[in-house]
């Protein structure tokens, strides 16, 4: 096997990422997908992006009329008719044009269609050819596909000798493994082999690319999830493979509550994921604003899936935060987005799409539950993951808050995925005592650092969040059914003057209220 | 009049096959039909005028309805009879 080929960026938006650098330069890819999976749109992309860039291309097209692709694809934003007039498209029509009846008698070889390719190439001087579809080359071509499948291979021979970068679509009848293309053209036509899939996923529409082989070169392997975006076309949702064990960088960031960074054994690590899990009203957002207003440096980025930007923002001002001022210094961007205004993969590529362009040291999503209903199990997931490895990728301190089901604790499906994807969870809870509701704090995990274990007292008064004594004598806070234990009374009398573990400034024997 | 174009890859056996098959349904049908033979090697703009795909093809253009039969011609009576030369046997 020779050492990596040289590839060619095709420029469609996560496909370069997922091929390690594009198309085998030189060499043919067969693209294969059933009818409606997005060959005809990959293949016109594929031009269409290399015309963006000065590379000259060429589509062949066996099935649709020229018109009739021209005007599809007007609506993703591409003007066919420009680049044509400026010599970087040309068009080989090999489609159907219904005027006369043909037999086969005899054999017969593609001389003349590889001859009108090359020309075509000739003329613009072609980097990049599409040929859509093999399927419809049959069709025409008919009779003993033995031959034709040979002659499929000398053009795909001859496109390699001009050395032009090829995509080939192919129709396959469904999505069932081992068999590629409907024809079995693979071995003779292509080195290079992607499957579009286009599946429903509880009731969602799920659309995957899959990189199935690449003679000679490196690739990701697996389905990834893309979508199709007006004035865009496709696009790969961003799915970077990180290996999500200790997180890189040993720098701390705070969360904007001094108590809690000492809790978490000085502060969250930079590139860390934290997720904020707890009831509706224990303070999630509230703890989620100390974040974002943690530094007077640097930028925040804050997505609310469940509040408006207007209440987040009186909300913050109830606490003493001007978010509006933040705004307005670029400091602060608030995103208020329904969950389901769109599909999980859209919302993925909103919130890449933010990120690159405000650059944000710090990320808070509220709440990452309330994305959960956008899709079926496996996708939520890929979701998170994709997420998480966005963020690492780009070193952005990302705070995920999520809600409980209940009242009083529970696990969420949330939890339930992405607590092994987390570096850090924070656990707010109700706990019910003397007759009033009072809230816990926990730091459940903090990867790589020492922490605090215990289950600490959290108040809020009008300056913010205030961590607290530590919840003694009680099991159960957690579930929100706190039991104190036989001589709890009396003991909760005696340790109000106790030193608390984390020094003095921590508490200091005030009267529970 | 009948109008017999015949495309063809340069001088390939398959090429020089065709084209003495179809001089010979030319001496059969008399001299009513013309032949034009077109290399699409030499002249591919032709070939992509005339949507021609795979060689040889023959088309008799003097329709309606035109025409055309793709392969070396083995079968010179099938072909006949397609092109609508009835009556003729070569």
């Amino acid at each position: 096997m020779s050492s990596t080929l040289d590839k060619l960026e095709t420029g469609i938006k996560g496909f370069d990422g997922l091929t390690l650098g594009g198309l085998p330069r030189g060499r043919t890819t067969l693209v294969a997908g059933t009818p409606g999976s997005g060959k005809t749109i990959f293949a016109v992309q594929f031009l269409a992006e290399g015309a963006r860039r000065g590379e000259p291309g060429v589509y062949v097209t066996f099935e649709e009329r020229p018109d009739d692709i021209a005007r599809n694809v007007s609506t993703l934003g591409w003007d066919i008719s420009s680049w044509q007039e400026q010599g970087l498209w040309r068009v080989v029509d090999a489609s159907f044009r219904g005027e006369d009846a043909g037999i086969v008698v005899g054999s017969f070889d593609l001389d003349a269609l590889i001859g009108r390719i090359e020309h075509a190439i000739d003329q613009v001087g072609a980097v990049r050819v599409a040929i859509d579809s093999l399927g419809a080359v049959f069709s025409r071509l008919g009779q003993r596909h033995e031959d034709l499948r040979l002659q499929l291979g000398q053009v795909a021979e001859r496109l390699r000798r001009l050395g032009v970068t090829t995509v080939i679509t192919a129709e396959r009848r469904d999505d069932s493994a081992g068999v590629i293309d409907r024809h079995q053209m693979e071995e003779f036509v292509a080195d290079n082999v992607v499957i579009l899939r286009h599946t429903l996923d509880d009731e969602r529409r799920r659309r995957t690319v899959e990189v199935l082989k690449f003679r000679g070169s490196h690739h990701q392997e697996g389905q990834y999830p893309f979508v199709i975006v007006p004035d865009q076309g496709i696009r790969v949702v961003p799915l970077h493979t990180l290996d999500l064990t200790q997180p890189t960088s040993d720098a701390r960031v705070t969360s904007g509550i001094a108590e809690l960074d000492r809790m978490c054994g000085g502060g969250f690590f930079r590139d860390s994921v934290i997720l904020l899990s707890g009831a509706t009203g224990t303070g999630k957002t509230l703890v989620a604003s100390h974040f974002v207003a943690s530094e007077e440096e640097g930028r925040a980025l804050y997505l609310s899936f469940e509040e408006s930007r207007e209440q987040l923002f009186r909300n913050a001002a109830s606490w003493g935060f001007d978010f509006a001022a933040r705004e307005a210094e670029g400091r602060l961007r608030v995103m208020s987005l329904y969950p389901e205004a769109m599909s999980l993969q859209n919302h993925a590529l909103r919130i890449d799409e933010a990120l690159e362009e405000f650059q944000p040291d710090r990320l808070v999503v509220d709440s990452l539950s309330a994305l959960e209903r956008g899709g079926s199990r496996r996708t939520f997931r890929e979701f998170v993951i994709g997420l998480t490895s966005l963020v690492k990728h780009r070193e952005v301190t990302s705070l995920f808050t999520n809600s409980t089901p209940t009242l009083g604790g529970g696990t969420s499906v949330t939890e339930a995925h992405i607590s092994t994807l987390t570096d850090s969870i924070i656990l707010l809870r109700y706990v019910e005592m003397y007759g009033a509701m009072r809230r816990a704090i926990t730091v459940l995990k903090m990867r790589g650092s020492t922490h605090d274990r215990s289950i600490r007292e959290f108040t809020v008064d009008d300056k913010g969040v205030h961590v607290g004594r530590v919840f003694t004598n009680l099991s159960g806070v957690l579930e929100g059914r706190p039991t104190a234990t036989e001589s709890a009374m009396v003991e909760q009398m005696e340790s109000r003057f106790e030193p608390l573990a984390f020094g003095p400034d921590l508490g200091d024997g005030e009267l529970p209220r | 009049m009948a109008e017999l174009i015949l495309y063809v890859a340069g001088g390939s056996a398959r090429a020089q096959r065709a084209e003495s098959q179809v001089r010979a349904i030319i001496d059969a049908a008399g001299s009513n039909v013309r032949l034009e033979v077109v290399d699409v090697r030499a002249d591919p703009a032709r070939a992509e005028e005339a949507g021609i795909l795979a060689t040889p093809t023959l088309v008799r253009t003097d329709g309606p309805p035109s025409r055309r039969v793709i392969g070396d011609l083995a079968d010179r009576d099938r072909v006949l009879a397609f092109l609508g030369f009835e009556g003729v046997r070569a």
